[in-house]
């Protein structure tokens, strides 16, 4: 098992994509997914920046100055790739043909509020297509450390930051818990690397119920 | 109406004080880099209104403008790939308009297409929709967006031909499509201009009606 943190989030995440879906992967530990899904999943990427089959990194003598991902960083496009401008990109994700969003977040609340793109008195000023996925994608599932830099919890009664979107959080997979959002009730579903309920307690703010799932990973 | 082909010095002069112009790509990707170096180098027009998904990188692209004081206004959804537009939008320098990538690109879309405004689900509830009207459709709370619509546009397209049809090339479409089409004055940068007949007509994006002047990128 790898003892980065954020890729064992990025595996347990992978764990919840289905075969053939469609999904959007944001910056940070979503951009790790990637690297655990195999082929035979069949999982159709999508960047909103305006292409459907975004295939692996490019090798340096394959780098195309015209092929970039949402994090402006190279891509390929696998065959049977297509491209498309930005409006249709956002037609896709709001009118629900994307399955799923993969971001990261700064705050998930109770309710599944996230807030995710602004951090009061820090040089950022930027949402890019945040707002749209989490609301148009037909899951969103939010790959975050537990806490952050500084040892704050992360999933909280109620966020203090700016809201990318109330209520638009189904999955939360942390590295040492799966929470799951259902009828509007926050459960913890899974614990992650021998994690205890009083190790999640410890740095989960929010309110949650004890739901306890058979385990995906050893 | 049949594009003229002229020069980039020439083109930009279409820019006046005061302009709202709306510049395409996704960062540099996209970018119609010639136009802009011919907007800093060849024109004085200033107070200028841009419309484009970042203002540039610092000292590339846009980033040129902004550091010669001629941006009075940005409508972006992503100032942050330019830590000086974010440092000039803190100092007072320039006023900034953040708008959800999606709803931006659609409100330039309804901006071509004669749209008067638009109810979307994105940003409901959140500070960037404070002041705007709400409404309650289907039980989901929507926000009013209203189109945008610039003086001039300047686009960049790998391929058109004289007469003005454009050819985009992988992730280089994203904005410059829309914005081809929600402005009094279109100018199009191309990498290769072709004779009439040899674009596939099922491969043109851009049709030649929306597209005023024609220069050759350098």
């Amino acid at each position: 098992m790898s003892p980065d943190p954020k890729a064992r989030i990025a595996a347990r995440a992978a764990l919840e994509l289905g075969p053939g879906e469609v999904v959007n992967l944001g910056i940070g530990i979503p951009n790790l997914i990637p690297a655990f899904l195999g082929p035979e999943m069949g999982v159709v990427l999508h960047t909103e920046n305006g292409l459907l089959g975004v295939g692996p990194r490019p090798d340096a003598d394959e780098l195309d100055p015209d092929l970039i991902d949402a994090a402006k960083q190279p891509i390929t496009a696998l065959p049977g790739a297509a491209y498309f401008d930005s409006a249709s990109s956002f037609a896709m994700i709001r009118g629900g043909h994307v399955d799923v969003a993969v971001l990261g977040a700064l705050e998930v609340s109770a309710a599944g509020d996230i807030a995710n793109w602004a951090v009061p008195g820090k040089d950022v000023l930027g949402v890019g297509g945040a707002m749209d996925l989490v609301v148009g994608a037909r899951r969103v599932i939010v790959t975050m450390t537990a806490t952050s830099s500084r040892g704050q919890p992360k999933v909280v009664a109620e966020c203090t930051y700016p809201l990318t979107a109330a209520g638009a959080a189904d999955i939360v997979v942390t590295e040492l818990s799966v929470f799951r959002l259902v009828d509007g009730e926050l459960r913890l579903t899974e614990l992650l690397d021998g994690a205890t309920v009083d190790d999640v307690a410890a740095v989960t703010t929010a309110p949650f119920v004890v739901a306890l799932e058979e385990s995906h990973v050893g | 109406m049949t594009a003229t082909l002229t020069t980039a010095a020439e083109a930009v002069s279409a820019i006046r004080s005061g302009d709202t112009v709306m510049v395409g790509g996704f960062g540099l990707v996209g970018a119609p880099l010639t136009l802009i170096d011919a907007l800093v180098e060849e024109s004085d027009a200033t107070d200028l209104t841009i419309v484009s998904n970042n203002i540039g990188e610092p000292g590339r692209g846009l980033g040129k403008l902004l550091r010669q004081g001629r941006i009075r206004r940005g409508i972006s959804s992503y100032f942050t790939s330019n830590p000086e537009a974010v440092a000039a939008v803190n100092a007072g320098e320039i006023e900034a308009t953040l708008v959800p990538q999606g709803t931006f690109a659609e409100a330039i879309r309804a901006g071509g297409a004669g749209i008067g405004a638009f109810f979307t689900p994105v940003g409901a509830g959140t500070q960037l929709a404070q002041g705007k009207e709400e409404r309650v459709i289907g039980g989901v709370r929507h926000v009013l967006e209203a189109p945008i619509h610039a003086d001039v546009a300047l686009v960049y397209a790998a391929r058109a031909d004289t007469l003005g049809n454009l050819w985009y090339r992988r992730t280089a479409r994203n904005f410059n499509p829309l914005m081809a089409t929600a402005a009094d004055v279109t100018i199009a940068e191309a990498g290769e201009i072709l004779e009439v007949g040899e674009l596939e007509p099922e491969s043109v994006v851009t049709p030649h009606i929306y597209v005023d002047h024609l220069v050759a990128a350098a």
